[in-house]
């Protein structure tokens, strides 16, 4: 019989990760304490820097799950060490005992209305990225329909020590970018604002879809961090900020604002630290024990990481890991056997 | 904030949609480049006229694109088309060709009124 390997966390890192290790010819065990798998990444819609479709990835990977035990609407109720395994419990009353775990916990998008300044959760007009992706997602008719003027707010909870996240959240930028040329599609009369600290346009192809926002979509950039959002009479909204490079204040009447909420640990990531002793960084993520050259591994025996429990990272940074993190437990259980 | 017309001093506000911006739709289609400034200041740091004068071409691209192009035209008048702009330009801009092209169509613009 194949030996098992719990892995926590049925995103697309923990899907990848499971498909690895079967392939490398273990049972892996996956635990999703969501009704579905697929984590943020299947409620989004489209995905930077082409505009694939989410699902093109999401569909294949969650159709190819023979030989791996998934459990969803499921949570881990303890971890504990016996001798050289880990005997793990699931809420389902199920427990397995392993030598190697994976933790592919990933991150809760910040909450938006702690930046009360902001508005979201008061007034109507004020969305989330992840509302956003939701509505592209769903297809319906639009909420509003004299929708002129459009702002995106970047670092909404990223770079913000006030709301406890020092961090870059790193795919927001990017992100915007995306969804303002896709809202200027449905509502092609409307001008788009993005307003932004930095724009961090790091990964191949990305610079190229920020040129092609001006250029083609006519997106406006300004730099400078929304300071305040108030409403008027008509559920319009008031948008200050200064406009840095200008070096002036300056107003925005806004029909719509969408908040870039950016990546903040799970909120399973502290209970799980706990039961299984391991270290998390003040930032709240896990701590591999390098950044550089083993970021899957935890300073704890037979305990791994992949994907955005160690910090914000991309789909394919992500995948990447997943695979990478799954060779090191196969490299790992060899060793052991040895 | 309404304006009840009492105000000594014209507010510095930017209202930036009421920003309506022909001109500079019609620059962008002469120069499509000019989209592609990221307002890193080398032009200006480079340039000869900045020196002794207000001239900075990264600002008058900024203020073409808030409405503001009074205040900043005229500097426009210092430029002696050197071309060290254009040299340290990290974008490519054609910033020879950018300036011509502002000069023709906001002088045009002039024009009309």
């Amino acid at each position: 019989m194949s030996q098992n390997v719990v892995v926590i966390g049925g995103g697309p890192a923990g899907i990848e990760a499971s498909r690895k290790l079967r392939d490398l010819g273990y049972t892996p065990i996956l635990i999703e304490k969501e009704p579905v798998l697929g984590g943020h990444l299947a409620r989004w819609d489209r995905l930077f820097p082409d505009g694939v479709d989410a699902s093109t990835f999401l569909d294949p990977m969650i159709a190819d799950l023979d030989g791996i035990k998934y459990f969803t609407d499921t949570e881990v109720a303890s971890i504990n060490r016996l001798k050289d395994t880990w005997v793990v419990k699931l809420s389902n009353g199920l427990s397995a005992q392993v030598r190697a775990i994976l933790l592919t916990t990933g991150f809760d998008l910040f909450k938006a209305e702690k930046k009360e300044e902001y508005g979201y959760g008061i007034y109507e007009r004020v969305i989330t990225n992840a509302d956003l992706e939701a509505w592209f997602k769903s297809g319906a008719a639009p909420q509003f329909d004299d929708v002129k003027v459009i702002g995106f707010v970047h670092c909404v909870g990223s770079r913000d020590e006030k709301a406890g996240n020092r961090q870059c959240s790193k795919v927001c930028c990017v992100t915007a970018v995306k969804q303002a040329c896709e809202i200027k599609e449905k509502f092609p009369d409307a001008t788009v604002y993005c307003f932004y600290m930095d724009l961090r346009m790091f990964g191949r192809k990305y610079e190229d879809l920020y040129l092609k926002a001006q250029k083609e979509y006519g997106i406006r950039f300004v730099r400078g961090r929304v300071s305040e959002v108030s409403e008027d009479l008509d559920g319009h909204l008031f948008v200050k900020a200064e406009d840095t490079l200008f070096g002036k204040p300056m107003k925005l009447k806004a029909d719509l604002l969408v908040l870039m909420s950016g990546m903040t640990p799970a909120a399973s990531t502290q209970q799980l630290a706990r039961m299984v002793n391991i270290q998390t960084g003040d930032d709240g993520f896990f701590l591999p024990k390098s950044l550089i050259v083993s970021p899957f591994t935890s300073s704890r025996e037979g305990i791994f990481f992949a994907g955005a429990a160690t910090g914000p990272k991309t789909l394919p940074e992500t995948l990447s890991e997943a695979s990478a993190a799954a060779l090191a437990i196969d490299h790992y259980l060899k060793t052991l056997q040895r | 904030m309404i304006d009840f017309g009492y105000g000594l001093t014209p507010s510095s506000t930017l209202k930036i949609e009421d920003v309506r911006l022909p001109a500079f739709g019609e620059l962008l289609r002469r120069e499509p480049d000019a989209a592609k400034c990221i307002a890193c200041g080398s032009c200006a740091a480079s340039c000869s006229a900045g020196v002794f004068t207000e001239m900075n071409l990264r600002r008058v691209i900024l203020s073409l694109q808030r409405g503001r192009e009074k205040e900043t035209l005229p500097l426009l008048r210092h430029c002696m088309l050197c071309g060290k702009c254009q040299l340290v330009c990290p974008r490519g801009v054609n910033t020879r060709h950018l300036i011509l092209s502002i000069g023709k169509v906001y002088q045009l613009e002039e024009d009309k009124r």
